[in-house]
């Protein structure tokens, strides 16, 4: 029993040893060397990087990432609270809503992305339309800005949120909002005092699947701010190839990775169990 | 006296389905109806119409007189003890009493509250939640959060189906004793014919969407007026076109004077402690079961007697 056990998990360990841990003592190595001059690393051992984490500039980039993060996980959570909970009562249909959420998954985020470019540019098919019917004199400076990245973020993360709301909406007892009906409570209390509270596990599990991914985006923020807002994953980006500076870079890495941490951690002793 | 509650003709249609089908029949106020029937027989479909959770076909709901059509759960006088009683598990047993009182504000209510604590002897578990507790006391916090509320009319959904059986019956004597004390309107759902035999003033007995009789426990026992109700109200011997009840029909090795008898044999004898369950096949071809108490003695297999029984005891039914 014990050898098959171990047979088992040994496939899946190795890779993980191989692939995860070991590339990630690598990176915790890098962010304690020098700079090398033509990138890489070299001697001698330095905290150096480490405290350049601290330098009101990184740190306004990382106010900045969490920023856009914590909205993006907000506006998530408002759009997709509602789908959810229709979804989960939409009876015999709700098999089809579903694979309807999940229909993104099939083209790659990138893709998708450039789908939003074609969309919000200035010759896009936003910003032509209202210029043909006469709406506007001007395109509207829709892509390369805040609300794009934001926007970018929210589409590409909603379905992380619906999934875990969705599942937890979908168990509770219909009973349950008939008797808060029947105690007297209107549809809305009876969602503030009965479904809301009962969804909880579900939404802090969605906003974590949100928020952890949306704090180290690289690609929606590169493509659809244009550069022009820096958020802490093109700051890794920018550290490994232009700044050609890899033990700042993976010192950055290896602190948004430690807040991460500490959040996933809150996470599991609040619920005192398992995530999701 | 003015009924309180009224069915007026009420159905309920479902696509391929008929759930009820013209329904009709007053609650009186301070009694105990039970609405018997086997699965299927509209007995829950009747309790979600006249809570408010379902919208009938046709027909209509009143109570105290006043129609409740288009009126939603919240605004209706009346309170549901769910089968699964639906306690909110986020909440004590405290709070789950006091959720209601806040949309249906009474000036006592943490009078009201207390004394449902009291009565339902639930005042030692108020700051429990309802998975640190056992069946009865949820059952209890579910009454007692309906209770609070003096709603006119209380609809109790198989109340009783989720405990386990030696708790039945004491659960059973205790809601009989209760419904006497607060005085409200007890709208019974069973398929339980023992529970509604003697909980109930009344019982409406339904089948397959329809009202098959209603009347005292007495009258739907002894004097049912279908073969249905016969039957789903306990074992009947069928013999040369009427019924007899186990407990009415004699066995004796000689006929009895001033009853009706038929030569019999004994086929087979069952002790079930407090009395003996005898089979015997009549001479003219009718299985009897009769129920003899153990101080008339053992029958044994092949045995000649008498099925023996009193006229009035006979159950004179038209074939289904």
């Amino acid at each position: 029993m014990n050898r098959l056990r171990t047979l088992c998990l040994a496939p899946a360990a190795l890779l993980l040893l191989a692939l995860f841990a070991a590339p990630m003592a690598i990176l915790a190595v890098y962010t304690l060397l020098t700079r090398g001059v033509y990138g890489g690393v070299a001697q001698p051992f330095t905290f150096e990087n480490w405290l350049r984490l601290f330098d009101p500039l990184y740190l306004g980039i990382l106010a900045r990432s969490f920023s856009v993060a914590a909205a993006a996980t907000a506006l998530c959570l408002v759009l997709g609270f509602p789908l959810a909970l229709f979804i989960s009562r939409a009876g015999p249909r709700k098999h089809l809503y579903l694979a309807l959420v999940m229909l993104p998954f099939w083209t790659s985020l990138l893709v998708r992305t450039y789908a939003w470019m074609f969309l919000l540019r200035d010759t896009g098919l936003i910003n032509t339309s209202l210029l043909a019917l006469g709406l506007i004199r001007q395109p509207l400076p829709l892509l390369y800005n805040w609300w794009a990245v934001l926007l970018g973020l929210v589409y590409g993360y909603l379905p992380f949120m619906v999934l875990p709301l969705y599942s937890t909406l979908e168990r509770l007892d219909p009973a349950l909002s008939e008797a808060a009906a029947d105690l007297g409570a209107r549809p809305f209390e009876t969602l503030r005092r009965v479904v809301i509270p009962l969804a909880a596990p579900g939404m802090r599990a969605g906003v974590l699947l949100v928020f952890i991914p949306c704090l180290g985006a690289y690609l929606t923020p590169d493509l659809l701010g244009g550069g022009k807002t820096i958020l802490i994953g093109t700051l890794v980006q920018n550290q490994f190839t232009n700044a050609r500076d890899w033990p700042f870079g993976a010192a950055l890495s290896m602190g948004l990775m430690a807040i991460v941490l500490v959040l996933l951690w809150l996470q599991v002793r609040r619920q005192g169990q398992s995530l999701l | 006296m003015d009924p309180l509650l009224q069915l007026i003709s009420l159905s309920k249609h479902y696509p391929g389905h008929v759930a009820l089908a013209d329904l009709t029949l007053d609650v009186r106020p301070g009694e105990f109806f039970s609405l018997l029937g086997p699965s299927g027989c509209g007995k829950t479909t009747t309790l979600r119409l006249v809570a408010g959770f379902d919208k009938p076909t046709a027909g209509d709901v009143r109570l105290r007189g006043h129609s409740l059509n288009g009126l939603a759960p919240y605004q209706r006088n009346v309170s549901t003890v769910f089968q699964s009683y639906a306690l909110f598990p986020h909440l004590t047993v405290r709070q789950n009493i006091e959720f209601g009182l806040r949309y249906r504000p009474a000036a006592d209510g943490p009078a009201l509250v207390r004394q449902c604590l009291d009565m339902l002897e639930l005042g030692a578990k108020q700051d429990r939640q309802p998975h640190q507790l056992s069946g009865g006391e949820k059952q209890r916090v579910a009454l007692a959060r309906s209770l609070v509320l003096q709603p006119d009319l209380l609809l109790l959904d198989e109340p009783l189906s989720a405990l386990d059986p030696n708790l039945r019956k004491q659960v059973r004597g205790e809601l009989r004793a209760l419904q006497r004390r607060v005085g409200i309107t007890f709208l019974f759902i069973t398929h339980d014919k023992e529970e509604a035999l003697s909980l109930s003033d009344r019982v409406a007995l339904l089948h397959r969407g329809r009202l098959e009789q209603l009347g005292s426990p007495h009258d739907l026992y002894l004097k049912p007026d279908t073969r249905f109700a016969a039957s789903f109200l306990g074992p009947v011997n069928w013999i040369d076109g009427f019924g007899l009840r186990p407990e009415a029909t004699r066995l004796s090795s000689v006929p009895l004077p001033d009853l009706r008898s038929l030569p019999a044999t004994v086929a087979s004898s069952t002790f079930l402690g407090n009395c003996f369950h005898v089979e015997a096949r009549t001479a003219n071809g009718h299985q009897v079961v009769a129920e003899v108490s153990r101080l008339n003695g053992a029958f044994q297999p092949g045995q000649p007697v008498h099925v023996c029984w009193a006229p009035a005891d006979e159950m004179h039914l038209p074939p289904a």
